[in-house]
């Protein structure tokens, strides 16, 4: 993998949050846009993500999770995320970044208390699963940015759509 | 101390950047240009602050010069500036034969779509294409005015930095002849 110095990345995300805010004035459609902007991103990424990553095929739900934290965040952000709080139907679990690249450089002013600074990791991963068959939601619980001590990225399990191939030929 | 260095994947800000220009090209209203300048400027300024604190101040244009096209250059782009040209009166031109940021777009662009013109299908497919007025078929942009939504960004960088670097300035790019890549820096008489 090609590596860049990690600031150009989180002062470039940094300049196009702060201009998202600026022109949309309204902090829960900077959160929507950002998510977007992360699953058009997140669809592209996993074409990179399995021809470059050399892992096998993953087993369930319990493994894609897993891949995403050590794999994934590994590749693509140089950092690692924990997989936790699992639920009993193993279909909801927590990732929880200690080291944020993102967040570098970055502190919220008065009046953002709302805004979902790392939206755009959600969106990625929504995309990069939906690519493998996975349908998520995502969802940034817990923020350091905002206060709290960790940075948590709730995934649940809505779908798992089959292997086979989905569309007919006259579609 | 030594700067802390920390590595991402250069697709990340690929990634980001395509989408950028993606999002701002669907936007009425904010213009592509004026949003996409705004936050490269932002960027250059902040980045040539964090490449340049630990060195002694930059007093002639032309060392500041030097400096983007070597350090700062390698900094964003993985490489050195190829060819520095200069009328001496505030007028740079910086070729980079090899532009990183333009490597990866493709330069065969599909024909042009044949058949009933797409306008009467309303299809959101093409959406944002150019199309002629008079009616004609619409064809497909060369490579270099594809690339052309793509220079702003970099355009703006370079300018942010510049002017941080006390050289207040205009940044133009010319990508006819891809890969390589001329910026034209327009130095503002002070």
């Amino acid at each position: 993998m090609e590596t860049i110095n990690s600031e150009i990345f989180t002062l470039m995300y940094g300049s196009i949050v702060r201009q998202l805010i600026t022109d949309l004035e309204d902090i829960g459609e900077v959160n929507k846009q950002l998510d977007t902007m992360g699953y058009n991103i997140g669809v592209r990424l996993i074409d990179e993500f399995l021809a470059k990553s050399r892992t096998a095929a993953c087993t369930d739900f319990r493994d894609s999770a897993e891949k995403v934290a050590k794999v994934g965040f590994r590749m693509f952000l140089n950092t690692t995320a924990n997989v936790t709080n699992w639920n009993p139907e193993n279909t909801e679990c927590s990732l929880v970044l200690e080291d944020n690249p993102l967040t570098d450089f970055v502190e919220l002013p008065e009046g953002c208390s709302k805004l979902k600074y790392c939206n755009v990791l959600c969106g990625v991963i929504r995309g990069a699963l939906e690519m493998v068959n996975l349908q998520v939601e995502c969802d940034f619980v817990k923020d350091t940015l905002r206060g709290d001590e960790l940075n948590e990225i709730r995934l649940k399990l809505v779908s798992e759509g089959t292997e086979a191939y989905p569309f007919k030929d006259d579609d | 101390m030594e700067r802390q260095r920390r590595t991402c994947a250069e697709t990340c800000l690929e990634l980001l950047s395509i989408e950028l220009v993606h999002y701002y090209a669907a936007q009425n209203q904010a213009p592509l240009a004026a949003s996409t300048e705004a936050i490269g400027f932002r960027v250059g300024r902040q980045l040539a602050e964090r490449c340049t604190w630990d060195r002694p101040r930059l007093v002639e244009q032309l060392d500041v010069m030097k400096f983007i096209c070597k350090e700062f250059w390698i900094e964003l782009f993985q490489k050195q500036v190829d060819n520095l040209r200069t009328n001496h009166r505030g007028t740079f031109v910086l070729k980079d034969s090899n532009f990183r940021w333009l490597s990866k777009l493709s330069v065969d662009l599909p024909p042009p779509i044949k058949g009933p013109p797409a306008d009467t299908q309303g299809g959101a497919a093409d959406k944002g294409t150019p199309r002629e007025s008079n009616g004609a078929l619409p064809t497909s942009p060369t490579a270099s005015e594809a690339a052309q939504d793509y220079l702003h960004l970099p355009c703006a960088i370079i300018r942010g930095a510049l002017t941080h670097l006390g050289l207040p300035c205009t940044v133009s790019a010319d990508a006819s002849a891809l890969p390589a890549c001329d910026f034209t820096i327009n130095i503002r008489a002070s």
